[in-house]
């Protein structure tokens, strides 16, 4: 029984950050119908500024996080801007080949300046983790599980109580019909992939501290963000929250009694069970954002 | 003049061994080849029935691991005290078994597929890809997981009168899979002008339309599957008897990637399409080594991939092709005026 608790603590705080990937995704997904294969890169993107600000720069643990979300922020408009505003129109296939040469090109680039050897982010937590019981979780898991909160809260009152938010979700339902109305669709793309991009970041910040950095370790997060996003449906905000966690949930019981070699295996099956059963997601009350 | 410039092309590349003895060179080519032959099962899915899979490298690596595992033998228990052994066969049958497993893999996994398109299917086959490079990692009493299968046999054939003949050296490889290379193109083309290959254009051009006019989706679509994952199957078989060497890192996503790249830069839904694209970057590092760190030749394969989507959006070969075209259309508008003026002459 405890061991089940501790997996269900394990699965709160890995949750909350695929939460963050998820909607990242599902925005950049939803809004602009691009399969965004950066996203894994932004999320290892992410984890390396706070490498920089921390271990480099000897800078504070609480203070890389917000320069990882603006960095992210940045890089994700200039992909948009450079790369898929000139495609805009062009069929999905060519834009997700693009993000797939983009997605190369800067994974390689992180391995050539930083190398192959996983680094690691000393954190300002103490080592001995906090007994609640049967369970313990440690101080670091807790502070990523409250930031990955504030980040999931914070986008939801941009989606649903701003003007900006308000646009997105007019572009998402009819582009033409919200270009009509006023709305740059320019902008809210930018703006679109910037914010998920921004979140990307954010979680590989937020759990690169938590394992190790390394150029590869977006892949996989890449990979669980689309599962989020599937599982969720399309372009739904509160669908990839709980996405998340039901995808942590999988893994941390499926490390847990099945074997710890398909942990990683949860997330491709949920994908294939989900579009083979249920293609539209698991909460579908048909396609939206917000 | 089409079937004069396949056998010149193929002659062309039979002679490659007689003046290019450089074996680094050789085994970039063979290598190539079956990256070639892969390609060119994965353009029939991406090219004439319009879905991008990407997961094709799955059937590559499972004809690899079948083939390998047919001529290797095996030892495995199941729950319940059961086991299953298996004695090594001739490698020749595995390539065969590589085959079939591969095209039944593919079915089963169009079967799924197919029921999404789009961006959807896209994942589906990632997922598929993902499963099975996880299971080849995991399953380590047969597959030997990250310590590999190694000491694959090479591939012999009997030869009538001759007796059997190991393939072991570069060269005789390099025929191996050029032969291959042939045999599959040949098959394509045919598929590919065949009723059921304008049934598959037909659903690439227009879903809608094909099933008005009576064309069976699915049954278009799965058939393409099994080809295509079939073919895939093969090469995986003809690397796994040429490096002899199999982890599970041959499902690695960039293969896939790799193949994609080749289809796309030499033009998809174009027979040579492959072949030109397969030739430039499959010799593409060859040229990048001396000059460049191995991480700025990923880089410049992502590089290359994202101009080539900007500049020649629809590939090499199509592009040359509607040049070469629209020359002859106005050297044929040209004619008839020229006759009719003519014939004015002699009144």
């Amino acid at each position: 029984m405890s061991e089940f608790l501790q997996h269900l603590i394990n699965m709160l705080v890995l949750g909350g950050t695929y939460a963050l990937l998820g909607i990242g995704l599902t925005l950049i997904f939803g809004i602009m119908n691009v399969v965004n294969f950066t996203h894994g890169v932004l999320y290892t993107f992410g984890a390396y500024i706070m490498f920089i600000v921390v271990q480099q720069l000897g800078l504070n643990f609480f203070l890389a996080l917000p320069v990882a979300v603006v960095a992210g922020w940045l890089l994700g408009a200039v992909i948009e801007l450079t790369l898929l505003r000139p495609l805009r129109g062009s069929d999905i296939d060519t834009t997700m080949l693009v993000m797939i040469g983009a997605w190369i090109a800067m994974q390689s680039a992180t391995l050539w300046i930083w190398g192959g050897v996983a680094k690691s982010v000393a954190t300002p937590f103490p080592d001995a983790p906090l007994v609640l019981g049967p369970v313990s979780v440690s101080w670091l898991r807790l502070f990523v599980l409250a930031a990955a909160a504030l980040l999931i809260v914070v986008t939801y009152l941009l989606i649903n109580r701003t003007k900006l938010g308000c646009a997105m979700r007019a572009t998402f339902q009819d582009q033409d019909t919200a270009s009509l109305m006023g709305v740059n669709v320019d902008l809210i793309y930018t703006s679109t992939f910037a914010i998920g991009s921004s979140l990307a970041a954010a979680a590989g910040a937020l759990l690169g501290p938590v394992y190790v950095i390394f150029p590869q370790m977006g892949d996989l997060a890449a990979v669980k963000a689309f599962a989020i996003v599937i599982l969720g449906g399309l372009g739904n905000i509160t669908g990839a929250v709980i996405g998340g966690f039901i995808l942590a949930l999988a893994e941390e019981l499926g490390a847990g009694y099945i074997s710890s070699g398909y942990r990683d295996a949860m997330g491709f099956l949920i994908i294939i069970a989900v579009l083979i059963f249920k293609p539209t997601g698991l909460f579908a009350r048909s396609e939206r954002v917000g | 003049m089409k079937a004069g410039i396949t056998i010149l092309t193929v002659a062309a590349f039979a002679s490659v061994p007689l003046w290019l003895r450089d074996p680094y060179l050789l085994n970039a080519l063979i290598t190539t080849g079956v990256f070639i032959i892969a390609a060119m099962s994965l353009n029939l899915l991406l090219g004439f029935t319009g879905q991008l899979s990407l997961g094709h490298i799955a059937f590559f690596g499972i004809g690899a691991y079948v083939s390998a595992l047919t001529s290797l033998g095996f030892d495995i228990g199941f729950p319940g005290g059961f086991r299953l052994v298996h004695e090594p066969w001739p490698p020749i049958a595995g390539f065969v078994l590589a085959i079939l497993i591969a095209g039944l893999c593919g079915y089963f996994v169009g079967l799924l597929s197919f029921r999404v398109r789009g961006a959807y299917f896209v994942i589906v086959t990632i997922s598929f890809a993902e499963v099975v490079r996880l299971v080849a990692l995991n399953w380590v009493e047969l597959t030997q997981g990250p310590l590999a299968l190694t000491n694959i046999p090479s591939i012999a054939i009997g030869l009538p009168g001759l007796g059997e003949l190991t393939l072991r050296t570069k060269l005789q490889n390099y025929y191996l899979v050029l032969a291959v290379a042939f045999v599959a193109y040949l098959l394509i083309a045919r598929l590919v002008h065949s009723h059921f290959g304008r049934a598959m254009r037909g659903l690439m051009e227009n879903e809608t339309l094909a099933v008005s006019v009576g064309i069976d989706v699915t049954r278009t679509l799965t058939l393409a599957a099994v080809i295509s994952a079939a073919i895939a199957g093969a090469a995986g078989s003809l690397y796994a008897h040429y490096i002899r060497i199999i982890d599970p890192e041959v499902f690695a996503f960039i293969n896939t990637v790799t193949m994609v790249i080749m289809v796309i830069t030499g033009g998809k839904g174009s027979l040579a399409g492959p072949v030109v694209g397969g030739l430039i970057f499959g010799l593409l590092p060859v040229v990048l080594r001396p000059i460049m760190a191995p991480e700025a030749q990923w880089i410049a394969y992502g590089g290359v991939l994202i101009v080539i989507l900007f500049v020649l959006p629809r590939g090499i070969v199509p592009s040359l092709a509607q040049r070469l075209a629209k020359r002859k259309r106005e050297a044929a508008t040209v004619a008839p005026v020229a006759f009719s003026e003519r014939a004015k002459e002699p009144a």
